[in-house]
């Protein structure tokens, strides 16, 4: 089995479903973070059988909202001095700024460049999302 | 007269039913005694921004605040205007916000007025945005079931048409459930039905009674308002739909005779051709009256936003 050294400080983000880590990796933009990312895959796990982690030293500013999005399950653990100091379950996010585009292509948010597209929750079960400009759903597909 | 004084107005959930009564009841007042306010907008100027065309809710809203005595200023055209040159709305409003002390918006982008109303420092009043909302004209609407039946609540409503893109449909509906006892008939082909959220919403907020039907004169003996609508082209993609549609509810002399003798027809217009001609002679026709009332509504809702009195 392969061994990956613990972390003396950073963020952990644990519990991913496996085959979803490298598009985490890809929509965190962690490559291009410049600090230290370890990314592993199909790992055993006693609650997923199998999951992925991630990795990163020095940095604990993930979007855990982005994260709620893609995986509710997923724990993020913020790592200080080797000791996990902050243990976070992600949930769907009430309000999502920019993350993605209404789906209504008449909304103003998708002519007009400068607009952050922002959302509230409104059905956590089809994971819809109110536009707070145009207030149409859209359904996130991410998962 | 409440004191809305620099609000916008986006969305009739702007405004409480209070502040809503408050707005009809200077409206009503304005009317009865126009000369009276002939003077209050006096050096107000009123910007209108229209990046879509109208006719009746443009000017109407001028006509407005000309019979206050204030001054107009604004485009009808985008094409004519510094938005042809690539000007971002925002940008707009902040220089419009100092050309005016009030401005209303109407736009083909649904959610515009409301990204105008975060870079203005004046009331933005939506005039329209797209299929979205147009709440001037709910207040128009709410004035004329006022003034013919003396009350909001208690009413059997049937919207006819286009419920889907119907924006005044959505604004109206959305205020007419927040007074008791009401019962609204849906009455649409199964194309140009209400939009899902807004008909999740009004279940789940309000305890009124919501009947989707596709037949008007299964609806027509029953109600005390039928609200008809046009299928407008400009909100397809597809015009073989529209040509497909587009007759889909007319109204005629025949048909209303099923109706009750007190039933108020009403129409935000223009109207094509789902009322016949031959209905306007009709006592109960009140379209050409609720026109009428969308300047004194509009009047007294600027009176409101510019923070005004007599």
């Amino acid at each position: 089995m392969i061994k990956v050294a613990g972390i003396k400080r950073g963020t952990v983000i644990d519990h991913v479903t496996a085959g979803k880590g490298l598009w985490i990796f890809n929509k965190l933009n962690l490559a291009s973070l410049g600090h230290p990312v370890v990314l592993l895959m199909n790992v055993q796990s006693s609650r997923l059988g199998r999951k992925d982690i991630i990795k990163i030293e020095d940095y604990t500013a993930v979007d855990t909202a982005m994260l709620g999005l893609i995986d509710a399950g997923i724990t993020v653990n913020i790592i200080e001095n080797e000791q996990v100091v902050n243990k976070t379950q992600v949930s769907l996010p009430q309000v999502v700024s920019g993350l993605f585009a209404c789906g209504n292509p008449r909304c103003v948010s998708n002519s007009d460049h400068y607009v952050t597209p922002i959302f509230a929750l409104y059905e956590a079960h089809s994971r819809a999302y109110l536009c707070e400009y145009c207030e149409e759903v859209t359904k996130v597909a991410w998962k | 007269m409440l004191n809305l004084r620099g609000r916008h107005l986006v969305s009739p959930s702007d405004l409480t039913l209070a502040e809503i009564d408050s707005i009809i009841a200077l409206a009503q007042d304005m009317q009865r005694q126009r000369g009276n306010y002939s003077e209050l907008c006096r050096g107000k100027i009123l910007a209108t921004l229209f990046y879509e065309p109208s006719t009746r809710t443009k000017l109407s809203f001028e006509s407005a605040m000309l019979r206050m005595g204030g001054s107009i200023l604004g485009f009808s055209d985008a094409n004519a205007s510094a938005v042809a040159k690539g000007e971002s709305l925002a940008d707009t409003i902040r220089v419009m916000d100092a050309y005016a002390d009030i401005i209303v918006l109407r736009h083909p982008k649904e959610g515009a007025p409301k990204l105008a109303s975060a870079y203005s420092r004046v009331p933005i009043v939506n005039g329209g945005d797209g299929g979205h909302q147009h709440p001037t004209q709910t207040l128009t609407d709410l004035l004329t079931i006022q003034a013919y039946k003396g009350r909001c609540s208690d009413l059997s409503v049937a919207f006819c048409g286009d419920l889907r893109y119907g924006r005044t449909v959505h604004s109206l509906i959305e205020t007419l459930v927040r007074y008791p006892g009401g019962k609204f008939y849906l009455i649409s082909p199964e194309e140009l039905v209400l939009p899902l959220r807004l008909r999740e919403y009004l279940q789940r907020t309000s305890s009124c009674q919501i009947i989707e039907c596709r037949s008007m004169e299964d609806v027509l003996p029953h109600i005390d308002i039928l609200y008809m609508t046009r299928i407008q082209k400009e909100r397809f993609f597809n015009e073989a739909d529209y040509l497909r549609l587009k007759n889909s509810y007319i109204l005629d002399a025949a048909k209303l005779s099923l109706a009750k003798q007190d039933l108020v027809v009403m129409h935000p217009l223009p109207r094509v051709n789902e009322i016949a001609y031959e209905v306007d002679a009709d006592p109960r026709a009140a379209y050409f009256a609720q026109a009428e009332y969308g300047v004194y509504v509009r009047m007294s809702l600027m009176a409101h936003l510019l923070g005004v009195t007599s």
